[in-house]
């Protein structure tokens, strides 16, 4: 018993010395640069680092299953029906021109043609392309993470070793890491709204307001262990504007954040996610709507515009597609915020998903296993283009300003533009709209 | 006969898996759901397609009937061909296919085609470039050439013949990859 007193403090000191020096490492290395917005570049070493592991874990996998004749992905590209190589347009085309080039020959139809329309009609109702958005991307290659390889049988040892010695890395070092910044974040968020909340309305309060939200913002990205590239930084949304971007997670929030200072929009929550609403409310003008009045499309645009038509008051950021989409495409927006005729200043996020997917399908996972997943992939990789300004031009009416605007965003992020107009029963299709011309010709009352 | 509906209903059964999934589990559909797909909105027959799920009169169609009219275009097994003939036909045999569509050209369901109802597809396949005597001339002599009974219009048994060599099979089917 005499022995295991002294070896007993000794543990407790050494747990005591390693934990205050983990804790001191976190706040040098991770919150102080937070608060002031600059950054030591660990997060791009550490990138580099897992890309060249992640070539060697491909390499190797490739290699394993070429000598063992397994197949590699599971095989989900191609949909679930065969298809004709044709595509719809080209043979609207075909029989289209038929008849207006060469006068002279009549154009030849018989009664079987309707057989192929009829046949891809059925075929896109069975499986289309619109659907085959809302399911998470495959990947080319392997990030050691399980998740995404659902095929991944044992190869070699070395790569078992190596996604075992991933796992506990993740699970056990990452992790809590994570929690305990995010929770850091969080509490700052509250705290430092509702202090400045109680300060009389001006310049000060102003001041500190932007910066206590960018500060918590920036520590929650660095909890994800985000890394994102801003692009064009000189268009970011100034005030009286709106913000609009391609959703993809609940994430693009954080991310767009904490590069600028927006005013939210959105409904009122229960929980802990209504606490920091309520507490953000006090220290900046966010504007949230009650569930009920979510369905008066007049209420909210109303208030939206007051907001906007207040010079002082800071640009809104609005995801248009209102839902959450995979990020390999840009759907349909929803007209509501281009009505309003304020200026858009269009945001395309792309993430790189080789790190950590993204993607939030909210029929598959609930908020806390999405964020869960988040915390122990690797990182999140994202690039964000700020794109020019626009605004409605006086012939266009609201939805052709908002594809105008999606497909904007979709040219710049690389993603597919899901777009097609419905004049002239289909003679259309387009594939990125027209050119974003800044001519001032808006048409907005003075 | 039951194990040409086994066979039917397992076809069926690979569509409800995935219409389920990704559908969020509607029960019923409705127009506007068919409309919100775009490659059937700039398909010139979409709205027909659409049409031919719902019956008379009626707004919606539910998952049995959505079934049912995509089972015409089930491939016509070898092994079936030689079923007992007294059962019911199944959906996807070859008059059936055909008799889908004819009822895409008549939209009146008067078991005829009339040369009306022939120029309103072709104006909806060939779009605003042909004028309008062109497109009548090339309806005339489509009904025409199948006419038979002189009535000026197509029936479906006239329509049946004028596409005997055409491999419907083929056209109308659609396979699924496993």
């Amino acid at each position: 018993m005499f022995l295991l007193l002294p070896f007993d403090s000794l543990v407790v000191n050494l747990l005591g010395i390693s934990i205050t020096v983990l804790f001191t490492l976190l706040l040098v290395f991770i919150i102080v640069p937070a608060i002031f917005g600059v950054s030591f570049g660990i997060r791009k070493v550490y990138m580099k680092t897992l890309l060249k592991i992640f070539q060697w874990a491909t390499l190797r996998i490739e290699r394993g299953a070429k000598e063992k004749n397994h197949p590699l992905y599971k095989p989900y590209v191609n949909g679930i029906i065969a298809k004709e190589p044709t595509s719809l347009e080209e043979e609207i085309k075909e029989i289209r021109r038929s008849g207006s080039g060469k006068a002279l020959d009549a154009p030849e139809f018989e009664l079987s043609d309707i057989f192929y329309f009829c046949r891809k009609g059925i075929e896109t109702i069975m499986d289309d392309e619109v659907t085959k958005r809302f399911s998470a991307e495959e990947l080319e290659s392997w990030n050691l993470l399980s998740r995404t390889n659902y095929n991944f049988h044992y190869i070699s040892l070395r790569l078992t070793v190596l996604w075992g010695l991933g796992v506990l890395i993740r699970y056990c070092f990452l992790l809590p890491l994570r929690i305990a910044l995010a929770f850091t974040g969080i509490s700052l968020l509250v705290t430092g709204t509702t202090v400045v909340g109680y300060l009389p309305n001006g310049r000060c309060k102003e001041f500190l307001s932007k910066h206590v939200h960018l500060m918590c913002y920036r520590i929650c990205v660095r909890a994800l262990t985000a890394i994102i590239t801003y692009h064009d930084r000189e268009n970011r949304p100034r005030n009286g504007g709106i913000c609009v971007a391609n959703h993809t997670s609940p994430i693009d929030v954080i991310i767009l954040a904490s590069d600028g200072y927006y005013a939210m929009v959105g409904q009122v929550h229960g929980g802990l996610m209504g606490v920091i609403q309520r507490a953000m409310v006090k220290a900046c003008p966010h504007v949230w709507f009650e569930r009920s009045e979510v369905k008066d499309r007049h209420l909210v645009a109303k208030r939206l515009t007051e907001h906007v038509q207040d010079k002082s008051k800071l640009p809104i950021l609005i995801f248009p597609e209102g839902t959450c989409i995979n990020n390999t495409s840009v759907m349909m927006f929803k007209k509501g915020s281009f009505e309003i005729g304020a200026t858009v200043y269009p945001v395309a996020i792309k993430y790189d998903p080789q790190f950590g997917d993204a993607f939030w399908n909210s029929s598959k996972y609930g908020m806390v296993t999405y964020l869960l997943r988040m915390m122990t992939s690797w990182a999140i990789v994202c690039s964000v283009w700020y794109l020019p300004p626009m605004t409605r031009q006086c012939d266009e009416d609201a939805v052709q300003f908002a594809n105008r605007v999606k497909s904007a965003i979709a040219r710049q992020g690389g993603l597919v533009d899901l777009l097609w107009s419905k004049e002239g029963e289909g003679e259309r299709y387009i594939q990125g709209g027209a050119t974003e011309t800044l001519q001032q010709n808006d048409c907005r009352q003075p | 006969m039951m194990a040409s509906r086994t066979v039917q209903h397992n076809w069926n059964l690979d569509l409800c898996t995935y219409f389920l999934n990704s559908s969020l589990q509607l029960l019923w559909t409705h127009r506007e759901d068919f409309q919100r797909i775009p490659e059937l909105a700039i398909n010139p027959l979409g709205d027909r397609i659409i049409n031919a799920f719902f019956s008379e009169g009626e707004d919606q169609v539910n998952f049995r009937g959505f079934m049912r009219t995509l089972a015409h275009f089930r491939p016509i097994e070898d092994n079936e061909k030689s079923k007992d003939q007294n059962g019911p036909e199944p959906l996807n045999s070859r008059s059936n296919k055909l008799h889908f569509a004819f009822r895409l050209y008549d939209l009146d369901k008067d078991d005829k085609i009339s040369r009306d109802e022939l120029l309103q597809v072709l104006r909806m396949m060939v779009g605003v470039n042909i004028s309008d005597e062109q497109l009548g001339s090339i309806a005339d002599r489509t009904i025409q050439e199948a006419d038979q009974d002189g009535d000026c219009a197509i029936s479906f048994a006239e329509f049946v013949k004028v596409l005997e060599k055409v491999d419907v099979e083929q056209k109308m089917s659609i396979r699924f990859l496993h």
